[in-house]
């Protein structure tokens, strides 16, 4: 990083099945002018904008960015439209981040979206291609083979997926933005959903979500002056990284990813994290499926190799008494407007770290982690924010 | 060998100079029949990087652009790695843009430092569906997509309002379209050459008036890719790497009626930003999917009489979505490195009617 960036502004929508009261650019919108709300800023002192989101298909627009130019008041500017798959709310970001890392711009307004509600993202990920095996039954369908790898691989009990999906709905209900509020969240009320692809039950899985997230990211100079004027302090970035491996390789082990593996470590040695689970104060990981808590727990190394859920067991990951909080605002089992949901991620983790996360916020965050994933597991997007200057 | 220190231009934008020292092109055609969009890529990729005799080792990150819209399916980029093999994992990212995007992405990155080369690759195959119908879902999707406008429908109405201001004629349209076929013919991974005289264009009929079939681009299965740079290794690879000493891209408002549609506003800005004027321009490879549009390009840029443009035959000869942005900023790169410009001017654009505009300046060490 030739220069320091910051997280100055955070901003997203209420997440919900149907957002019929808003158009596509009303919903990018809402969040993108909470963010500049946040930061203090105006439309004017934006330099460019960075926007994405995962299949177009999904909405069923070609290239909404065009679309959405103006409406993100990025009429006269540059802007950018990323698409790396469900890792692309992180990816996003991190383009944009880079426009203030390599010094081009000074403040970099950074949004993603996904309106589920306007087509059928299950249709439109099961499309046949050529020469690919056909993926028919969605996301779940393709992750529970792997699940079901990793549950032979690590001898984890049947239960550890419905503990997820409880600890995560719990957190959910301290998060006014997420998509489920689940009061009577139980075991039971888990183990009594029905299996949609054994081993996930419907309430081991994400809901489809219409929302957004946005996020103003500035340089040194920017954090300062928004800190100044509103009284919030930035969130810095220490690390940031990213990567992919191939979709179909025999070599390539889809339970715990190399390019995960890898992605960490770049991002942890920038950040000069040696033990994750004692450095970090909380992290915001992608889990759209509750038995990927324990295979990122892993993934990410905080903990040995099949000892994931052991911590997830324990009660590690919960804002209940856990030492190393994952998914404080109720994760992507709680809110999946899918393009977006990356950038919630690392959206919450500035929130966290800058002390605004209002009831889900933990108590004393120095330094976070934001990971999100896509594909068959195989792209990922990473950064970890701090409270002190790089 | 000669013991002459090479030196970068001097750059106008970011702080790191940055070079092109490798381009590659699939051949233009109307439909890959036998080839896969990773089989199109493949040897485009082998010889990007033959051409300076590295391999993927050597490059620290890739970025490619593409559209699912034209493969009918989700995440076409996926399955494009695979014409690379990125295992070990690789630093790599997408743009869902022309992939003149892509290597603006590579470009910012390489400005950091931590990352001295960078692999761009764009591809599509534009034959696979109904272009009229795939293009009319990239308008604003409440009030002008369910109309269905094509894209020749609504470059018309620009040519239209064009000729209505006074500033062009049916017969500059031929002109621009007679010139660049025959420099096409020069071109071979060219799509559409020919050697007809503008007489012989306007004789033609009307698809939509006032454009001729001569006006408008053909439909065309394509890839490209482009070695990015950094100094020291550009000079360790190419003999006379083409620096970027500036790049910029800038949007206009998707709403049709809001834009004067004979102007590139969003082409001016990004050609003022990239430093266009400060220099004499060579030769100039300008996005112009429609022949009228090479003029309001060439308008918005600032280029005299003098500048050779699209001697490549631009996108009225070969006009591979998602890689013909990139495939101007290659050509343009190709008169530098081989030593014909001194220094070049590359655009490329995105959205319909010109809404999207890239401008990248070169030039020689």
């Amino acid at each position: 990083m030739a220069e320091r960036c910051a997280v100055i502004g955070v901003g997203q929508t209420r997440h919900a099945s149907r957002r019929d009261d808003v158009s596509i650019a009303g919903l990018v919108r809402e969040a993108a002018e909470r963010a500049l709300d946040d930061a203090g800023l105006s439309w004017g002192e934006i330099d460019a904008v960075v926007i994405g989101k995962a299949p177009d298909m999904f909405e069923g627009v070609m290239m909404p960015e065009l679309y959405l130019a103006p409406a993100l008041g990025a009429v006269g500017k540059p802007i950018m439209r990323v698409h790396t798959a469900g890792s692309v709310g992180g990816s996003t970001a991190l383009v944009a981040a880079h426009l203030v890392t390599a010094g081009i711009h000074r403040r970099v307004l950074t949004v993603a979206f996904e309106k589920q509600s306007d087509s059928d993202a299950m249709w439109a990920l099961s499309v046949p291609q050529p020469f690919a095996a056909p993926l028919l039954a969605g996301a779940g369908g393709y992750f529970a083979p792997i699940i079901r790898a990793y549950m032979r691989r690590s001898g984890a009990p049947p239960h550890i997926g419905m503990e997820v999906a409880v600890k995560d709905r719990l957190h959910a209900l301290k998060n006014p933005y997420a998509h489920l509020h689940l009061p009577d969240i139980s075991m039971q009320m888990v183990e009594e959903s029905v299996m949609l692809w054994d081993p996930i039950r419907y309430l081991e899985t994400c809901p489809s979500s219409d929302g957004a997230a946005a996020m103003v990211l500035g340089s040194e100079v920017a954090a300062g002056q928004a800190e100044a004027a509103t009284g919030r302090r930035p969130a810095w970035v220490h690390g940031m990284a990213m990567r992919s491996e191939p979709t179909m390789f025999a070599g390539r082990d889809q339970v715990n990813p190399r390019a995960g593996r890898d992605c960490a470590k770049d991002v942890y040695a920038q950040a000069g994290i040696t033990a994750p689970r004692q450095e970090f104060d909380c992290a915001e990981v992608y889990v759209p499926f509750s038995w990927f808590e324990p295979m990122w727990l892993e993934n990410l190394g905080f903990c040995a190799e099949g000892d994931g859920w052991k911590l997830t067991d324990e009660g590690a990951t919960s804002m209940d008494g856990g030492d190393i909080p994952w998914n404080c605002s109720g994760g992507v089992l709680s809110s999946n407007p899918i393009g977006a949901s990356g950038m919630l991620r690392f959206a919450e983790t500035a929130l966290q770290v800058r002390g605004e996360a209002g009831e889900r916020q933990v108590d004393g965050v120095r330094r976070a982690l934001g990971q999100a994933y896509g594909g068959g597991s195989q792209f990922f997007a990473m950064w970890v924010l701090a409270t002190d200057k790089p | 060998m000669n013991d002459r220190v090479a030196a970068p231009p001097a750059v106008r934008q970011g702080s790191r100079p940055v070079a092109v020292v490798s381009f590659a092109q699939a051949p233009s055609v109307r439909h890959e029949s036998g080839r896969n969009e990773v089989e199109v890529l493949m040897p485009v990729i082998a010889e990007v990087f033959a051409n300076i005799g590295i391999t993927k080792d050597d490059v620290g990150f890739i970025c490619s652009g593409s559209t699912d819209y034209l493969i009918g399916g989700p995440f076409s980029f996926v399955a494009a790695l695979d014409a690379i093999g990125v295992w070990p994992p690789r630093r790599e990212s997408h743009v869902e843009m022309d992939a003149a995007w892509a290597l603006y992405e590579a470009w910012v990155l390489l400005q950091e430092g931590e990352v001295d080369a960078a692999l761009v690759y764009g591809f599509g195959k534009s034959s696979l569906g109904d272009l009229a119908k795939i293009l009319a879902l990239q308008l604003d999707p409440y009030v002008m997509a369910p109309l269905w406008p094509d894209p020749v429908s609504l470059a018309a109405l620009q040519a239209r309002a064009l000729i209505d201001a006074g500033k062009a004629t049916e017969r500059d349209f031929a002109e621009v379209a007679a010139r660049s076929r025959r420099s096409a013919l020069g071109n071979p991974n060219a799509q559409v050459a020919y050697d007809w005289s503008v007489n012989d264009l306007l004789a033609e009929d009307y698809v939509v008036a006032p454009l001729r079939r001569h006006a408008l681009p053909p439909i065309t299965d394509g890839a490209a890719a482009v070695v990015l740079a950094t100094a020291e290794r550009a000079f360790e690879w190419a003999e006379r790497p083409a620096f970027i000493t500036g790049i910029d891209h800038r949007v206009e408002t998707h709403s049709l009626g809001a834009r004067d549609l004979t102007t590139s506003a969003s082409t001016t800005t990004a050609g003022a930003t990239a430093g266009v004027a400060e220099g004499e321009v060579d030769v100039a490879e300008l996005h112009a999917p429609f022949a009228h549009q090479e003029l309001i390009v060439r308008e918005a840029l600032g280029l005299g009489p003098d500048v050779e443009v699209n001697p490549s035959g631009g996108a009225l000869a070969a006009n591979p979505l998602m890689s013909g942005g990139l495939i101007r900023i290659g050509e343009a790169a190709r008169r530098i490195m081989d030593g014909s410009a001194d220094r070049a001017v590359a655009h490329a654009t995105s959205g319909p009617l010109l809404q999207q505009n890239l401008v990248a300046v070169l030039a020689a060490p």
